[in-house]
């Protein structure tokens, strides 16, 4: 088991979690602690099993497609960073 | 001294006290020691004493029309990760420092309705990510056995501030033993409900899969009690059971005779502090006594599961975290691109330990190790459900200390997430099976409080409760033994 600083970017980066190189230095021997104990259920044959999801085995929970009022906006909006016009604000995505 | 639910309820009825009476010991108590303990991160004073002076108000007869109020007038504390609409909601996370839910969580609609007061939200492990509530952005919770010791967690602040009388019951949520570990270092009782018992709607998530709410109290009754005003079908929670409504507290005397506890072998090996497995060890003499049959059994998958826990746990965390982006609610950190904002409000927003389990769960879920590590632990939650199916065909209920030791002292293990982990070996499994469990004072070590768990089969709360309730009656001391209490 060997997680490099390298790889702990490039977690981080899909993670979408800034990281200074200490945190880095730091989280990667704490990573590889946990994910070397992990290793123990390699050693266990788990071929023929079936995985778990869920404890109680539920199927879809379906219920009746009826319109209730829902949140209003403003009160939807109360704790937006930065809205406007009943809208949430955001840095541009698109050039131009 | 803090009276208990029961207590108090039976002093409402025979109109020897008022709800704000009550309310008002509460906030004595808190004011008097949350400055030494940390439990609470917000005291809604002046709601909590408007809502006891209306009680107070209401007439007998109006009480009755409006359907029994189990709760009337008795004050409770919820862990800040349970959204109370108008009052700030955390999680003890900075990400949501000033996050004011728009919404409550069906069970405060449930305590409301009961006739519960609440007076305020209570410090826990960020996002509910600690067994010692350490890892709260606000501040360090202390037990209040012993100042300068981790109350457990994630749930310390609610298990700290029924156990220092502010409070007579709290709820906390467990995801992986948050209610039953803080239960045994703080010496009370602590319940995780079967999964599905209690509505998650308005549980700010941690691992869906896991997470159940549940109550802190003094007494098993008490528990039983709250159980009753808690659980029920939600259908805001499509995972919440339809199964009837339980009377929790209508057979708790019933005795134990012929039931069978399993003892679980690994209960008293070398893993287990010698104080905590004798009085574990004590414990199984009185519900012998009591006239339960012992049977010694095993969970053969048992030391697979903190592995399997802890890489199902974050990978849960790493998708149900993804939503504090800084866009819709939560802390924000302005920059030049959007991908720029994500990156930093999530990085100034999160704590260590939060970052820690968001790495962990998206390297096991990510191409390429998903089926090394997120396939493999849900396979070995199966094996472990299946040991749980095979164990409940020789016992009822399945005994083991809550936690390997009673609370270390605050800082000592924090540098080592791992030997942390390991401190959830006996509370995990019944996450991962979705059981109910409970922990109930079992004695001391050196004054520091200790628990017995109980884990049963899944929707059988009342067996648990009562093999809780006759040990609680017949192991000859009044609460949890600890010494150097705060708040009596």
């Amino acid at each position: 088991m060997d997680i490099t600083e390298d790889t702990v970017r490039q977690v981080a980066k899909l993670a979408r979690l800034a990281m200074t190189d200490e945190e880095v230095h730091a989280m990667a021997p704490e990573l590889n602690d946990i994910l070397s104990y992990a290793q123990q259920l390699q050693k266990v044959s788990l071929e023929d099993v079936e995985p778990t999801s869920h404890s109680q085995l539920l199927t879809n929970a379906l219920r009746v497609d009826s319109p209730k009022p829902s949140l209003a906006r403003e009160e939807a909006l109360r704790n937006a960073p930065d809205s406007d016009e009943g809208q949430i604000r955001v840095p541009a995505v698109l050039e131009g | 001294m803090m009276e208990t639910v029961k207590q108090i309820q039976e002093s409402l009825a025979k109109r020897e006290t008022k709800p704000s009476e009550w309310v008002a010991k509460a906030l004595q108590q808190i004011d008097a020691h949350d400055g030494q303990i940390g439990a609470f991160l917000t005291v809604d004073r002046e709601q909590a004493l408007a809502a006891a002076k209306r009680l107070d108000e209401t007439e007998t007869e109006q009480v009755e029309r409006s359907g029994p109020q189990p709760l009337f007038g008795i004050p409770y504390a919820l862990k800040d990760n349970i959204c109370t609409e108008g009052l700030r909601t955390t999680a003890a996370s900075r990400i949501l420092e000033n996050y004011i839910p728009p919404y409550s969580a069906t069970v405060l609609h449930r305590l409301e309705g009961a006739g519960g007061v609440l007076v305020g939200k209570t410090n826990m492990d960020e996002f509910a990510m600690g067994s010692s509530t350490e890892t709260s952005a606000f501040q360090v919770t202390h037990n209040p056995h012993r100042v300068g010791h981790v109350p457990g967690g994630s749930s310390g602040g609610s298990a700290a501030a029924v156990a220092a009388n502010m409070v007579p019951f709290a709820l906390g949520s467990d995801t992986g033993g948050s209610i039953r570990q803080p239960a045994a270092f703080c010496g009370v009782v602590g319940v995780k409900p079967t999964y599905g018992r209690v509505s998650r709607y308005g549980l700010i998530a941690f691992a869906s899969s896991l997470d159940q709410i549940g109550p802190f109290t003094q007494t098993v009754e008490d528990a039983a009690i709250v159980l009753n005003a808690i659980c029920g079908f939600d259908p805001l929670d499509s995972t919440s059971t339809q199964r009837k409504a339980e009377r929790f507290d209508e057979d708790l005397a019933a005795g134990v005779r012929g039931l069978r506890v399993g003892v679980l072998r690994h209960a008293v090996d070398g893993g287990v502090d010698a104080g905590v497995a004798a009085a574990f060890q004590k414990a199984m003499e009185v519900l012998k006594d009591a006239g339960a049959e012992l049977v010694e059994m095993d969970l053969p998958h048992l030391d697979y599961a903190v592995a399997t826990y802890y890489l199902l746990a974050p990978a849960e965390a790493s998708s149900n975290l993804a939503r504090y982006d800084g866009v819709r609610y939560g802390r924000r950190v302005e920059a030049a691109t959007l991908l720029d904002m994500y990156e930093k409000s999530r990085s100034e927003g999160f704590g260590r330990e939060v970052k820690r389990r968001i790495m962990i769960g998206t390297y096991a879920l990510s191409s390429g190790y998903y089926d090394a590590y997120y396939l493999r632990a849900q396979k070995m939650r199966t094996l472990i459900r299946q040991d749980f199916t095979e164990a409940f065909a020789t016992c009822d209920v399945i005994a083991s200390p809550t936690v390997p030791t009673p609370a270390f002292a605050i800082g000592e293990k924090v540098d080592n997430p791992l030997q942390m982990y390991l401190n959830d070996i006996f509370t995990i499994p019944a996450n991962l099976a979705g059981l109910p469990s409970i922990s109930v004072p079992c004695g001391a070590v050196d004054g520091l409080p200790v628990g017995l768990q109980l884990v049963g089969q899944a929707f059988a709360e009342k067996t648990l409760l009562r093999v809780a309730y006759a040990y609680e009656q017949m192991r000859g001391f009044e609460r949890s033994l600890g010494s150097e209490e705060v708040g009596q």
